[in-house]
């Protein structure tokens, strides 16, 4: 481009009109309010018709002796006010972003339930959590039907046929009358189909809904959730029907375990207990040696939670079920989830349990 | 259930001074015995004997009149002075001015005074308070008031000491009178379990109590003095032509006559007294004293007025159609299975005096007048007893105690027992000559085997052989060395007379168990031999749920129970096997006998009831079962359960059984979510209803083909078949989806356009594949077409997806719909789906020709299938 413009007369480098527009460069860069104006200030302080590149324009054609004097004060200049131009723009950019970005806020608390997650029952919750108990320590989950035949809700339980339990004012019944099949009143049936199937040894947890002829109210469903444990082996004793309880009572309750076994009587097992588990709610929970609160509302004050039946199978039992007595022993007990539900989580009304109204699951989200 | 007062079980162990009952009833627990109430002394505060000093009888403006009177209760609670303006009457000395309505009393007398504080029974607190113009600084009590009952004499009305209530009682002004009115009786209310019914008398809880605390015994019935009496009293034949499971309904009748009682004789203050303690009215003597003996060891008695029974007695089955009114003065029609006591009045064995172990009639019945009487002491069989008191729905409490077995030891003690507290308390003399037909009934069976070491070998204690031992002793088996010696060493146990519970060698390893304390047992966690975890069909289950929740929906419960109204409803067809529901015999209510056969049935109502509580929208599921019945002649064998049944058996068993499967059913309808900020939140439809089909079925691993059906309770137009298809290619359907019939919706007043889904989980998740063969990944580009083919609207869009896939094979990577299209521009009667392709090989990058080649194929492939044309 040296040629395009013929020099209009000799060019000379005042040092004084160089400095000058070095100064004019630099306060217009540190001026420019955003990248727009730092563009113009480029194309004014050192774009082609600037003063500076004029001047360096011109230093090819001075006296040879001045050329080094020049080059220097003019090249050194414009480094300087490219270096600012540098600068500046970095500084320019970054805010111009930042305040792009700060106008793009958005209001972070505004809901965003567009579609809120639903909830499992937290009696499923409480089943599979209790399920994954007794998997933990080796046994398994034995299901059967809610309909069921007399014969294994009853008869290869050893209750009587004159046994209350049987009459129409407990237990439901298919019709017609004498059809053999009801509706399951325990989940032991389970058991002994488990012990028809698999036999000895056995380590089985049944849990399932189960049906009696009780009328609705505060504490009582015709319609509700059993968990039993069932387990055959040689030499299992009363002990290790202890010591399930106890991993048990843990497990759902947390601290502890101290469980109490109260004689009691039921066909299907001899020795038969009741089985207490020590309040995990109030003081009680601290020791044997520790008083119960008078007002608790788990344990009534008593330091002690009635949780169900238990004891060792009875041989008539296992024989029904095709097991040796004299070869295998075993225990079996038997808990009420929604039972287990009001004490561990402070629901008050069975109703709220089996109603089906949504708010009831919900509120429980997923406790895992 | 018994009520044992702590002064009556005091008459037969040694109760330590100021037991509690609450400790009672903690010590009898330990040995099996459940608390069911504790009744605190029934009265507390300031009762006390009291002097009538003065009395004024005040008539009022009512008619009634009242006396005004001045009363010495004792130097610690007299005022001094009288209230000056309200003097008491006479002269004025330490007392207390009380107002009362009774008028059995009169100057001089002793009564009993309730000061201020007093609290009688039923929470009555006592306090001063102004009453007909006085303050009455105290109340003088009946026995009503204090819970005692009417006087026993039916003449007083206010207690007055020495006479009926107070008989043979006397005390100063200022004595404790809850002492001597003995009503400071503290009562525990005890639970006996089926198998303890000797437990239903203050002899059999004595004994555990001593069992539980080791505090000494004495065994009641050892304490009755038995003469040597001859045979020959009153002629009595058991008769029982239809024996209940091969069991004489009667197996024991002891009959003994006392006469010349006296009719107008009192029951002691004390009997009554434990009798109300024990939760039972006294009536009169002879009846307070069979109840009497009946709590106290455990035999029930009737006593019958000797003059009008007819010998012989006859112990007999009933005849159809025999009457008999009760001593509750109801009139009942026997039935042929009850076991009845009779006489011989108008032939033998023609009138029906009882029904055995049950409850007398009115013909024989103890009156005012009868100075002369039978006693009975029997021994029934349970079985029968308890079936006709269920029968006739009498409960007694004699019944309540052979259902569970009475000791057949005691007929012959209980009725010298009560002869002997008749002649105490009403003269008379006792018959020489005593009835004891039958005898004592329990197979003598051998005595039961029980190696020593089997306690251990069961409980998880090494109880001593001593311990073993003791513990039978103490329950009252008598034990033999049997076979063996030491450790190896069987005992020969005989269980005693009131353990007829007591069979085999696990009945006494519980009592060794109980005795020695279940709190003695250690906790051994046992070790499984290791489990295979949840099953497949248990994981699938909790993922199937999850998913759900995941996705918006709430899991919730509902009955099984329906009635056949729901069929109509849901617009089941007549000949719809969805109407063959299993039948309840006896259903909760009536209205809803029987049970899902689907699990919209119960969980559109549930929809209803949230709608109804204020819900807005409707996103609810259920994991539920349901059943379809075989007919009403399906019938399960009860087979005799000493055994394993056979495998027939058990296939009879199993086989009557109604069909029974766990569905997944959910309920969709009004908005989605809550009205929101971002744009119009989108309605649940029927779109919905079938992708959460397929997310519950992706969640299991199983996939679902939709093929469009007209199916209750549906939309005719929007609804589909959920299809699965097993690994022989064979397709079956699992479970319907889509919208709600809008007469449904109606019915069950759900928002517009809801819609449902249910399928058959367990079959849904059998169709899943155990395993999932890997497939390739090709990293060769890409190539996207587009197409849109004019299909005639009756086309599903399945089908023209699967001719897309056939037609161009291997290479479709994948085939999505991305719109629909209508209009005039397509035609009438015709849409256009419009499908993206991705087309992918797994050996090399796809060439213009392969990608030419492959459309055309698409193209031809829905052209012959569907006769889809490509739009252009």
């Amino acid at each position: 481009m040296s040629d395009t413009s013929p020099a209009p007369e000799a060019p000379s480098i005042d040092e004084a009109a160089i400095t000058a527009a070095i100064d004019a460069a630099l306060a217009a860069i540190a001026a420019a309010p955003d990248t727009a104006a730092l563009k113009q200030v480029r194309i004014e302080h050192v774009g082609d018709a600037s003063v500076l590149t004029s001047a360096n324009r011109a230093i090819k054609d001075l006296p040879k002796d001045q050329k080094a004097a020049a080059g220097k004060l003019v090249g050194q200049g414009k480094g300087r006010v490219q270096k600012a131009l540098a600068a500046r723009q970095g500084e320019l950019a970054a805010a111009e972003e930042e305040a792009a970005l700060a106008a793009e806020t958005v209001d972070v608390t505004l809901p965003t339930d567009l579609r809120p997650r639903g909830a499992s029952h937290p009696l499923t919750v409480l089943q599979d959590r209790i399920n994954d108990f007794f998997v933990g320590i080796g046994w398994e989950i034995a299901e059967g039907p809610e309909i069921e035949s007399q014969w294994l809700n009853f008869d290869a339980l050893n209750a009587d046929p004159e046994h209350p339990s049987r009459s129409l004012q407990d237990t439901l019944y298919v019709a017609p009358e004498g059809s053999g099949m009801l509706l399951r009143t325990q989940t032991s049936p389970v058991q002994i189909r488990s012990m028809l199937e698999r036999g000895a040894p056995l380590y089985v947890a049944c849990p399932g809904t189960v049906y009696r002829a009780d009328e609705i109210d505060a504490t009582h469903s015709p319609m509700f959730t059993q968990v039993e444990g069932l387990a055959i082996d040689k030499g299992l004793t009363m002990a290790n029907l202890v010591g399930t309880l106890d991993a048990f009572a843990a497990h759902i309750f947390g601290g502890a375990p101290i469980t109490r076994l109260r004689p009691n009587h039921f066909p299907f097992t001899e020795p038969s207990a009741e089985m207490d588990f020590r309040c995990f709610s109030c003081g009680a929970r601290e020791g044997l040696d520790h008083d119960a609160d008078p007002n608790c509302r788990v344990c009534g004050g008593t330091g002690w939670i009635e949780m169900g039946g238990c004891g060792m199978v009875h041989p008539n039992v296992l024989r029904a079920a095709g097991v040796d007595p004299e070869e295998y022993q075993g225990f079996a007990f038997g808990l009420g989830i929604e039972r287990i539900l009001m004490l561990r989580n402070g629901v008050s009304d069975m109703r709220d349990i089996v109603e089906g109204d949504v708010r009831f699951s919900q509120h429980y989200g997923t406790e895992i | 259930m018994p009520r044992i007062p702590l002064t009556w079980l005091a008459e037969h162990t040694e109760l330590p001074a100021g037991t509690s009952a609450l400790q009672v009833a903690t010590d009898l627990s330990r040995v099996g015995l459940e608390e069911e109430a504790i009744f605190g002394a029934q009265v507390t505060g300031p009762l006390v004997v009291g002097r009538v000093l003065e009395l004024v009888k005040e008539p009022q403006k009512n008619g009634k009149t009242i006396n005004w009177v001045r009363v010495d209760v004792g130097p610690e609670h007299n005022e001094d002075l009288d209230n000056p303006k309200d003097p008491q009457p006479g002269e004025e000395r330490p007392s207390r001015g009380i107002i009362c309505g009774a008028h059995n009393f009169v100057e001089g007398d002793l009564v009993v005074v309730s000061l201020p504080g007093t609290v009688l029974p039923g929470d009555f607190a006592i306090a001063a308070r102004k009453t007909y113009g006085h303050v009455s600084d105290g109340m003088i009590c009946s026995g009503d008031e204090l819970g005692l009952g009417e006087d026993p004499t039916g003449e007083d009305g206010i207690i007055v000491l020495g006479r009926g209530h107070a008989e043979g009682l006397t005390g100063e002004p200022g004595d404790d009178a809850i002492a001597l009115l003995g009503l400071a009786d503290e009562v525990v209310e005890i639970n006996v379990t089926p198998d303890r019914g000797y437990c239903f008398s203050m002899r059999g809880v004595a004994r555990e109590y001593s069992h539980a605390t080791g505090v000494a015994y004495t065994d009641p019935a050892s304490t009755v003095e038995i003469p040597s009496a001859e045979d020959g009293g009153l002629a009595v034949r058991l008769r029982d032509d239809a024996p209940i499971r091969d069991v004489e309904g009667c197996s024991r009748f002891v009959a003994l006559e006392v006469r010349g009682v006296d009719p107008a004789a009192q029951t002691p203050r004390w009997m009554a007294r434990r009798l109300t303690l024990a939760g039972m009215r006294p009536i009169s003597l002879i009846v307070d004293v069979t109840n009497y003996v009946m709590l106290d060891l455990g035999q029930p008695l009737h006593a019958y007025d000797a003059d009008e029974v007819v010998a012989p007695i006859v112990v007999r089955r009933a005849q159809k159609g025999e009457k008999l009114t009760t001593l509750d003065d109801v009139t009942r029609t026997l039935d042929a299975e009850d076991l009845l006591i009779t006489d011989s009045e108008g032939g033998e064995g023609a009138r029906v005096l009882g029904i055995a172990g049950v409850m007398g009639g009115e013909s024989t019945e103890v009156s005012e007048g009868t100075a002369n009487i039978v006693l009975e002491a029997a021994t029934f069989h349970p079985i029968s007893v308890a079936r006709s008191a269920r029968r006739h729905r009498l409960p007694s409490e004699a019944s309540k105690r052979f259902e569970r077995g009475v000791d057949p030891q005691l007929p012959r003690v209980a009725a010298y027992r009560a002869a002997q507290l008749i002649v105490e308390y009403g003269g008379g003399e006792i018959a020489s000559r005593i009835t004891d037909e039958g005898g004592i009934a329990g197979p003598a069976a051998a005595p039961i085997a029980l190696p020593l070491g089997d306690a251990e070998r069961v409980v998880g204690i090494a109880y001593t052989p001593q311990q073993v031992r003791s513990s039978l002793e103490m329950i009252g088996c008598t034990v033999e060395d049997g076979t063996g010696d030491g450790a190896e060493g069987t005992l020969a146990v005989t269980p005693p007379s009131w353990r007829p519970d007591l069979v085999i060698r696990e009945d006494l390893i519980e009592e060794i168990a109980r005795l020695v304390g279940y709190e003695t047992i250690p906790s051994v966690l046992p070790t499984a031999p290791g489990g295979r975890g949840l099953t497949r069909a248990q994981r699938a289950r909790r993922a199937a749920n999850r998913a759900l929740a995941e996705a918006g929906l709430v899991e919730v419960t509902s009955y099984p129970f329906v009635g056949e109204g729901i069929f109509d409803a849901l617009r089941y067809a007549q000949d719809d096997a969805r109407r063959g529901a299993v039948r309840l015999l006896n259903p909760l209510a009536d209205d809803e006998p029987l049970l899902r056969t689907s699990l919209l049935q119960t969980l559109l109502p549930v929809a209803r009831r949230n709608l109804g509580r204020g819900e807005e929208s409707v996103a609810i599921f259920q994991l539920g079962t349901t059943s379809l019945s075989r007919g009403e002649g399906s019938r399960s064998p009860v087979p005799a359960a000493a055994q394993r049944p056979s495998d027939a058996e058990l296939e009879a068993i199993l086989g009557a059984l109604p069909l029974q499967t766990r569905t997944l059913a959910a309920v969709v309808g009004g908005a989605s979510g809550p009205g929101s900020w971002q744009g119009e939140v989108a309605p649940w439809g029927w779109a919905d209803a079938f992708d959460l089909a397929r997310r519950a079925a992706a969640a299991v691993g199983a996939d679902l083909e939709v093929r469009q059906t007209e199916r209750a309770p549906f939309h005719p137009g929007r609804a589909g078949e959920l299809r699965v298809t097993a690994a022989d290619g064979t397709s079956t359907v699992i479970g319907h989806a889509g919208e709600l019939h809008p007469a449904v919706v109606t019915e069950f007043g759900l928002p517009a356009r809801t819609s449902a889904l249910e399928l058959d989980l367990e079959a849904l998740i059998a169709s899943a594949p155990a395993v999932i063969a890997a497939a390739p990944v090709p990293t060769y580009p890409v190539a996207k077409e587009d197409f849109a083919f004019v299909v005639d609207q009756s086309v599903p869009a399945a089908a023209v997806e699967a001719a897309i896939v056939v037609g161009i094979g291997d290479l479709a990577e994948s085939v999505h719909l991305f719109d629909v299209f209508t209009g005039e521009q397509i035609g009438e009667g015709k849409k256009s789906l419009a499908f993206a392709v991705r087309l992918r090989s797994a050996e090399a990058t796809l060439t213009a020709e392969q990608i030419g080649a492959a459309r055309s194929r698409c193209i031809a492939a829905v052209d012959s299938a569907v006769g889809g044309v490509l739009r252009a």
